[in-house]
């Protein structure tokens, strides 16, 4: 049964039945992209240049975020550990809290903003300027192009900076811990290794692989569906970063509940 | 008589399409015959662009018939229809260049997406020609962003003959040009005929164009071709008051 009326009259109101026909329209996006992913041919040339673009170029800004959260989070926790007497126990608590939570979240938002709106605004640009249709009278398929190759960049991507990022923060979590309690680097990292598990790890992995494809197929999805005009290239890098946000948080609610009921089990 | 002796490679009847209340083609009849210049012409948003945009599969009719080099288009699988298209070439209004490659790259990708088995040398051969034909031989390393209008017109119709069409639409070939590198288009759109022997339909409201280098003209009005024939036959024996004006306006009489 089709969504809309024949007459085009609302099925509910206005506003709801966009809203749904907009799900559909994202589910049907994201079943495309599962479907032409694994059929030949591959883009491997195409994907290289998009990991490079997105890994290599976002390190520096990610860098500098990941050792400023280190230092911060570790100065705002020293206080409340020292009123126990318990300051020995940073290198844990800051670990946990980076490898678990803050890593994967601060490096999908940061990418979220650069990389996804990025992605959203070319793609719309593309649109635009019928550079999308240039492919596709030219026999080629723009949506395995543009839309698969920058979504498995951003899925294999996100999870190396998540990495990354956790150890620029543990470092910079490190100097900021030396300054005050004179502790080894070695000495910091073997807390730090005893108080993570493999769970929290694989855990952290296996959420920055769903965090690298959420920014992209939110980017590909925004850009690929926007509206005609130089208007519609804005809205759609902005709707790529906040639709990408939303999403982001959601889904560390639900990693968070099922890595606990894991845990508990 | 002569004409209907001749080959159609393009055969449209009863072409209709609507955008919600806007009806824009209203049973639209077209032959393009092999070897000629056919020139659609009409106001902006007269349907001219919708028309060449359904032949090539990016717009769907809601009724009618288009049969190209025997094929007709209904129906046809997207593996079909990519067959058909790379006999197709279409060169875009804006050029519709890939920003992000030089433009060599923007000939080079659609060759080597659609053609199989060619080497380096084979692939550089055939870049070199194209930019010669179009005459920027020095252009291969340079970005769109660096080339002018003109210039982009000439990479786009060249990255369309590398696939070889039988075919090739123009949308809209001068718009935005100043008048000497219209001229320069327009010899561009009568050399590539002459030289790769295409049959082409060329969309424009531009009448210096379309006499240049049209053979035929078809004027697009009320969503249906209200005239069809050669130039002057056309222009000097057009009941339509609106295909007068539309000649007096072009020309400032």
């Amino acid at each position: 049964m089709s969504i809309i009326s024949n007459d085009n009259k609302p099925v509910i109101s206005k506003k709801i039945d966009r809203f749904f026909i907009g799900l559909a329209s994202a589910f049907a996006f994201v079943k495309r992209f599962f479907q032409e992913v694994f059929k030949p041919p591959f883009e491997f040339k195409e994907i290289i240049r998009q990991c490079y673009e997105i890994g290599y170029r976002s390190l520096p800004l990610i860098s500098l975020t990941g050792f400023i959260v280190g230092i911060v989070f570790t100065n705002q926790s020293r206080p409340s550990l020292s009123e126990f007497g318990a300051t020995s126990w940073l290198p844990a608590l800051i670990s946990i809290a980076v490898v678990r939570a803050m890593g994967p979240l601060v490096t999908a938002l940061i990418a979220a903003g650069k990389v996804g709106s990025g992605i959203g605004a070319e793609i719309a640009s593309m649109k635009v300027t019928e550079q999308i249709d240039a492919m596709e009278v030219s026999a080629i398929n723009p949506f395995k192009f543009l839309v698969v190759t920058r979504t498995v960049a951003t899925t294999l991507m996100i999870p190396v900076l998540v990495m990354y990022t956790d150890f620029v923060a543990l470092i910079g979590s490190f100097l900021s811990v030396n300054s005050k309690e004179l502790v080894s680097l070695s000495t910091f990292f073997v807390q730090v290794f005893e108080a993570i598990s493999f769970l929290d790890v694989f855990s952290s992995i296996i959420k920055s692989l769903v965090f690298g494809f959420t920014i992209g197929i939110v980017g590909c999805y925004k850009g690929y569906n926007s509206s005609k005009g130089t208007e519609g290239v804005g809205k759609a890098a902005n709707a790529s970063v906040v639709m990408a946000m939303f999403l982001i948080f959601i889904e560390e609610l639900l990693s968070l509940q099922i890595v606990n009921a894991i845990r508990n089990a | 008589m002569h004409k209907d002796q001749r080959e159609k490679v393009v055969k449209m009847r009863g072409l209709k399409k609507s955008f919600d209340e806007n009806h824009v083609l209203m049973g639209v009849d077209l032959d393009l015959y092999k070897g000629e210049n056919l020139v659609v012409l009409g106001k902006s948003g007269s349907g001219k662009s919708v028309l060449i945009k359904i032949m090539v599969g990016l717009l769907e009719q809601d009724e009618g018939s288009i049969e190209i080099l025997g094929q007709n288009t209904s129906g046809l699988s997207l593996k079909e229809l990519n067959k058909l298209r790379l006999k197709v070439g279409f060169s875009f209004q804006h050029s519709a260049l890939y920003d992000s490659m030089t433009v060599k790259e923007n000939l080079v990708f659609p060759l080597t997406r659609n053609v199989k088995g060619l080497t380096k040398k084979e692939i550089d051969k055939k870049v070199d020609e194209l930019l010669e034909a179009v005459g920027l031989p020095q252009s291969a390393n340079q970005m769109p962003s660096e080339l002018s209008g003109g210039q982009k017109k000439r990479i786009g119709v060249a990255r369309t003959l590398i696939l070889n069409p039988e075919i090739m639409l123009y949308d809209e070939p001068t718009a935005g040009l100043d008048p000497i590198t219209c001229v320069e288009i327009n010899n561009l759109i009568v050399q590539v005929r002459e030289q790769f022997n295409t049959s082409s339909i060329v969309i424009t409201h531009d009448l210096t164009c379309a006499k240049t280098t049209g053979d035929r003209m078809a004027v697009l009005l009320d969503g249906q071709f209200k005239a069809v024939g050669p130039f002057e036959e056309v222009f000097t024996q057009a009941s339509d008051q609106r295909i007068k004006s539309f000649y007096d306006y072009n020309f400032i009489k």
